[in-house]
């Protein structure tokens, strides 16, 4: 198992008002799984994600990440965590506007104080992984979206992370660019990566093979084609 | 550490314009600084050369009365002072860094040395050993100098220098012509010179008086003459040779002792002291001490307004730039990454300001040195010490942007968009 979520809570306080985001989720995801978390914007989806990404600390609840109790770790070893057990893809692909993209992907190499030279070798082989070491030397200004979001992905892989998370990775893409980086994420899960993905967009959460929804907070599980219908009579 | 360098040179060139302005207080304080340092160095320098000359390196030791050197002429020769030994002087020539040490009689002499009807008024006679050109740097200008002959015959011949050679002869050759000293005629057989000329630089009535006591003219005679004109067993002062001008001090201070052990005198204030150059050079030094550190500290309060300025924009860049910083951390980066990103950031940017406000302080101190004509002198240690203290003023002010940097909520820095 490699995450395992157990009766988390979250509450954020607005002023005096304790507003709470996450209500009782408990989920767990196998090794080698494709899951799509879905639900409208507000639902806390963000949150959960900042929960299984170790950015954030649940109120109340339990979470091992591939067996770690990650909730008792220093800030310190969280960053650790991080920088070697997870990957994240943004919406907004976040890359350094001033860095190639050679260099955007060696960055998580120098936090884990790889030597210059492996450095370079890494990450001309993550650019390889997503089709794209013909661009390496390439600035974030001078790619395509969807070019941006696959230089963002290797920088995600280039650690070799436990689990892959992204969030709406094709909120900014058009539909065909859209299709490839689904394709890549495919192609990376074939490959053995897990893959937590959130997403609004249901075509985009049907290439995962399990899709969760979750709504003010709460979590279900969907089962089935049929059920996906039912949903969308509602 | 050096990816971050890397980066700080990236983000630095990124915003030119700023970077320039952020670092102009920076630049300003150093510039002042090394500016006001050479000119003080350039001063101190001069002061040092005025008085001791370049590369002369001759201490000369003579026996003082209180503050005054003791005249012989007016006293008469004090009881319990005795003539110097050939073996005392080679008691002194073993001191450590000593190469040479010859003995001399002095005497300032006002209305005893003429030709014809011109005096040398004020003028010095020296009776010099057979060694005292060789150890104070003379060299033959004209004519030849004493020879062994003079010195066990007894001849009454001179040797004048530049000043006593135009005081009497008016530019006429003094070669072969008779020098009247306290009414005996010596014959004049050459003109001696500094092998090294040496001018001190007078920029002020100041300085005139205190350099200019070394330009009275002088007449040497052998000093197995010297009884001829004044007295036997006149006890002789000393001129010993150093290595290099810092052991100037050390050695004159050991030669004055030594011979004051061989003093019995009855008034204790009668004593062998060492002109102290160096030491006379350190005091005019200090006159001016007071007056340049205080503008040191000005151009060191400009500093801490440059350094504020860092802070300032740092603080600017660490907002501006919050989206990066999550992103960073979410990817891996430690607390410990951020903050040395932002200090290192900090320190290039104060330590270029350091670097070209040296650069300009030089520019700056050469066109002091050529519009006021005042001596200048860059020195290494302060232009070092700029840069480095530059740097320290960037990683002091820049540590507050930096921990602002390193403790942003990840979360909320990713969602600023």
């Amino acid at each position: 198992m490699i995450l395992d979520l157990k009766n988390i809570y979250k509450d954020y306080n607005q002023d005096k008002l304790v507003v709470p985001v996450l209500k009782d989720i408990s989920l767990q995801v196998e090794e080698g799984e494709y899951v799509a978390i879905m639900g409208p914007s507000g639902s806390g989806k963000t949150t959960l994600m900042n929960i299984i990404g170790c950015l954030d600390r649940p109120t109340s609840g339990e979470f091992l990440l591939a067996g770690t109790d990650v909730l008792a770790l220093k800030d310190k070893e969280l960053s650790n965590v991080r920088l070697n057990s997870i990957g994240f893809v943004f919406q907004s692909f976040h890359l350094m506007p001033r860095e190639s993209a050679l260099e955007n992907v060696s960055l998580p190499l120098s936090y884990a104080g790889v030597k210059k030279k492996e450095r370079k070798e890494r990450a001309l082989k993550a650019l390889g992984r997503v089709g794209l070491e013909d661009r390496a030397t390439f600035m974030p200004t001078q790619l395509s979206g969807g070019q941006k979001q696959r230089v963002a992905i290797a920088r995600a892989m280039v650690n070799n992370p436990k689990i892959l998370l992204a969030d709406e990775p094709t909120g900014a893409l058009d539909s065909k660019s859209g299709a490839q980086i689904m394709e890549l994420f495919q192609k990376l899960n074939e490959e053995g990566v897990t893959i937590v993905m959130i997403t609004h967009d249901k075509k985009i959460a049907d290439h995962a093979k399990q899709v969760y929804h979750i709504i003010d907070g709460e979590i279900s599980r969907e089962v089935g084609e049929e059920a996906r219908h039912e949903e969308e009579k509602d | 550490m050096f990816e971050n360098i890397r980066l700080s040179f990236k983000g630095i060139w990124s915003h030119k314009m700023r970077s320039f302005l952020t670092m102009l207080g920076i630049i300003i304080g150093i510039a002042a600084i090394i500016a006001i340092v050479s000119t003080i160095q350039g001063t101190n320098e001069q002061i040092k050369e005025n008085l001791i000359g370049s590369g002369d390196n001759t201490v000369e030791i003579a026996l003082y009365q209180g503050d005054w050197t003791y005249e012989m002429g007016y006293e008469g020769v004090p009881a319990g002072v005795p003539v110097i030994t050939p073996e005392v002087l080679e008691q002194v020539k073993d001191i450590k860094n000593v190469d040479n040490a010859s003995l001399y009689l002095s005497r300032q002499d006002y209305g005893g040395v003429y030709h014809l009807n011109t005096a040398l008024s004020g003028g010095y006679v020296i009776g010099a050993d057979e060694n005292y050109f060789d150890t104070c740097n003379y060299i033959i200008k004209k004519g030849r100098g004493f020879t062994e002959k003079d010195y066990t015959m007894f001849r009454k011949v001179a040797l004048l220098d530049k000043e006593s050679a135009d005081a009497l002869f008016q530019g006429e050759d003094p070669l072969g012509k008779t020098v009247e000293i306290r009414k005996e005629p010596f014959v004049v057989v050459g003109v001696v010179a500094k092998s090294k000329q040496f001018e001190p630089v007078i920029n002020s009535i100041e300085d005139y008086y205190t350099y200019s006591q070394d330009s009275a003219g002088k007449v040497y005679v052998p000093d197995t003459a010297w009884p001829i004109i004044y007295q036997f067993d006149e006890p002789q002062n000393l001129v010993i040779k150093v290595a290099s001008t810092d052991d100037m001090t050390n050695a004159g201070k050991e030669g004055a002792s030594i011979l004051n052990s061989y003093l019995s005198t009855s008034d204790d204030t009668i004593k062998y002291k060492a002109e102290d150059l160096l030491e006379q050079a350190r005091q005019i030094q200090e006159l001016g001490k007071s007056t340049n550190s205080m503008l040191i500290w000005i151009a060191g309060i400009s500093l801490i307004v440059g350094g504020i300025g860092v802070m300032n924009i740092m603080l600017v860049s660490v907002t501006e730039r919050t989206q990066e910083i999550g992103l960073k951390k979410a990817i891996g980066a430690r607390k410990s990454n951020i903050l040395g990103q932002f200090l290192t950031e900090a320190a290039v940017l104060t330590s270029m300001g350091g670097i070209l406000g040296v650069v300009s302080g030089i520019v700056l101190a050469e066109i002091i040195s050529k519009v006021s004509e005042m001596p200048v002198a860059i020195s290494v240690p302060a232009a070092i010490g700029s840069v480095i203290f530059s740097m320290l003023i960037g990683i002091v002010f820049g540590m507050l942007p930096s921990y602002k940097a390193a403790n942003l909520n990840p979360i909320e820095a990713l969602r600023r968009e």
